[in-house]
């Protein structure tokens, strides 16, 4: 091993073939991976072709019924509302957090660091602590009401939560850190001096915002879509507490099928279903990301 | 990619074009529109901590300042044991994240290994992939062969998402280092080991503490996984808080919510001083 070794290969280190002890010590993690993401994800595969006994069990056989299920107008419009919901929820986050994250990555250094703490925090703090302010902001004896009954303006509390909106709301406040960062991401590699050239070819702030900037930080949005779009689909914690029962999405009945129902072939069949939904969108905007940056 | 600027000094220097006025309206708007969102952002979280001094329970308004909510907290009995279950999964899972994530990212940023692509994808699975889905396909691994529900199986799922950010963490330190470093190290007669133990792993100091941190609050928050994978014995916070939210207004959830805030707030400030060290 020579200096010139390394020289020749600049990008990334002199790496060497492993050896049987290098093998060993890399096993217990790739045998974690595999035990523990691929194995139960095979299993579920498998569940989903079976049958449930009537006290929950599951009987090992083939069948198609399960999927057949998930066919059913039911299933396939909580399906479709989930997307619907989630779609809404990043579009929304786009809409409220791209600006944002564009300011602060053309703000001077200081003021970025501090604009982006002020980012992590949310990024960083439990969906379940803000989704519960939330909760006593928006319920029927919560901050919200008391505020409008103490200015006269409603007599009767109104019902806040548990309705469409306060699950729209739970979900864009839940996920729109996620959305800022990776689009910060971008948008801090943007190169401004092509904004300036599309400004010294004549095209206004929207011209140049819609053929230079936007593609240019599609990346950033694709990446923000793959962290709140999927995730938002199978979410049910939120859902649950500011929905209640009244607008079930796809997370809610796949819980339900494991929890209450006990119908794991059920639920598998919902899973396996939803997987093929986050692996689509992962290859579509992955493909997206890669044809953008070519 | 240095950009062409025209000496200063030059005499016939045109004078600097002024903005269009459509640009600076536009910055002033997505300032304003910034502060906005911050305040969105922002305003629930600080009412929440606001309203845990209030000595009403829950009412607009304000009718003094108490910690009662936080010593009642203190004396709740189920509240005070998840909390210790939670600390003891995220110590046990952020300790296996490490290893895990340290080892494999030395390991594969060291050696050339066969099918290092797709370890690598097999890596970034777990942090992208869906919690609910992980949730149930272990839950079905776990029924499966029969193991029983509990901390054990909590620990695993907590790993199994975690230690991905450790490795993730620790090879952006990795891709910052000299390898001049480790071939001075063997040079002078270190063995492999020694040179990981004695000179890379005081290197990857900052990058290690950043990735446990990491991997300690996302433990510490972790619902999703842990709904499927717990028994009532390994009841974590995160648990115990879904069911009280669920039932309804509780003070003593916001005087918890402001621990948890103020906790997260540390972190995030640690974390920027772990970063500032990092770049050193």
């Amino acid at each position: 091993m020579s200096a010139d070794a390394s020289a020749a290969v600049p990008s990334g280190p002199d790496r060497r073939p492993p050896g049987w002890r290098a093998w060993a010590l890399l096993a217990p993690m790739v045998l974690w991976l595999l035990l523990f993401v691929v194995v139960p994800a095979a299993i579920l595969f498998v569940y989903s072709f079976c049958e449930r006994d009537e006290v929950g069990g599951v009987i090992f056989t083939f069948t198609w019924e399960n999927y057949q299920r998930v066919l059913d107008p039911v299933y396939l419009r909580i399906f479709l509302r989930s997307i619907g919901y989630a779609g809404l929820t990043t579009l929304l986050c786009v809409v409220l957090g791209y600006p944002v994250a564009y300011y602060i990555a053309r703000a001077g250094e200081q003021r970025r660091n501090q604009l982006l703490l002020l980012v992590m925090v949310p990024f960083w703090t439990s969906f379940l602590i803000r989704t519960y302010a939330w909760i006593t902001i928006l319920k029927q004896e919560g901050l919200l009401n008391g505020l409008l009954q103490s200015l006269h303006l409603t007599v009767t509390p109104l019902s806040l939560l548990y309705t469409p909106t306060a699950v729209v709301i739970g979900l864009v406040y839940a996920y729109l850190p996620f959305m800022i960062l990776p689009i910060y991401g971008s948008a801090e590699k943007l190169d401004h001096a092509l904004v300036e050239a599309a400004y010294d070819l004549g095209a206004g702030p929207l011209r140049a915002f819609s053929s230079v900037i936007i593609p240019l930080t599609m990346p950033g949005i694709a990446a923000g879509t793959l962290l709140v779009f999927v995730p938002a689909i199978g979410m049910f914690a939120i859902t649950d507490l500011m929905g209640g029962a009244k607008v079930p999405m796809i997370g809610n009945v796949i819980q339900n099928q494991f929890m209450q129902a006990r119908d794991w072939p059920f639920g598998a069949a919902l899973g396996v279903v939803f997987m093929l939904m986050f692996a689509l969108t992962y290859v579509l905007l992955q493909r997206r990301g890669a044809r953008l940056a070519a | 990619m240095k950009k062409c600027t025209l000496p200063t000094a030059f005499p016939f220097q045109a004078p600097r074009p002024r903005l269009p006025s459509g640009i600076v309206l536009l910055h002033r708007t997505l300032g304003f529109w910034t502060a906005l969102v911050f305040g969105f952002l922002y305003l629930p979280i600080v009412i929440l901590v606001v309203y845990s001094f209030n000595a009403s329970r829950l009412n607009i308004l304000w009718a003094g300042f108490t910690l009662d909510w936080y010593v009642r907290l203190l004396e709740n009995g189920p509240i005070i044991r998840a909390a210790k279950n939670s600390l003891i999964i995220a110590s046990i899972s952020t300790l296996l994240a490490v290893i895990l994530g340290t080892v494999g990212a030395w390991l594969l940023h060291r050696y050339r290994f066969r099918l290092a692509r797709s370890i690598q994808t097999l890596v970034a699975i777990p942090m992208v992939m869906p919690e609910i889905l992980m949730g149930i396909s272990l839950l079905i691994l776990f029924a499966t062969i029969g193991f029983n529900l509990g901390f054990t199986t909590v620990i695993i799922g907590h790993v199994t998402f975690s230690f991905p950010f450790v490795l993730v963490a620790v090879q952006a330190r990795l891709q910052g280092l000299d390898p001049a470093l480790e071939e001075a190290a063997l040079d002078l007669g270190a063995t492999p080991l020694q040179s990981f133990w004695f000179v890379i792993l005081p290197c990857l100091r900052p990058a290690i503490v950043a990735g446990a941190l990491m991997a300690f609050t996302l433990s510490m928050d972790e619902l999703i996984v842990t709904f499927f994978t717990r028994s009532a014995a390994s009841t974590t916070l995160p648990i115990q808080v879904f069911g009280l939210a669920r039932v309804g207004l509780n003070p003593m959830l916001n005087a918890l919510s402001a621990v948890f805030i103020l906790a997260t707030v540390a972190f995030v400030l640690f974390s920027a001083y772990l970063r500032k060290l990092n770049h050193r």
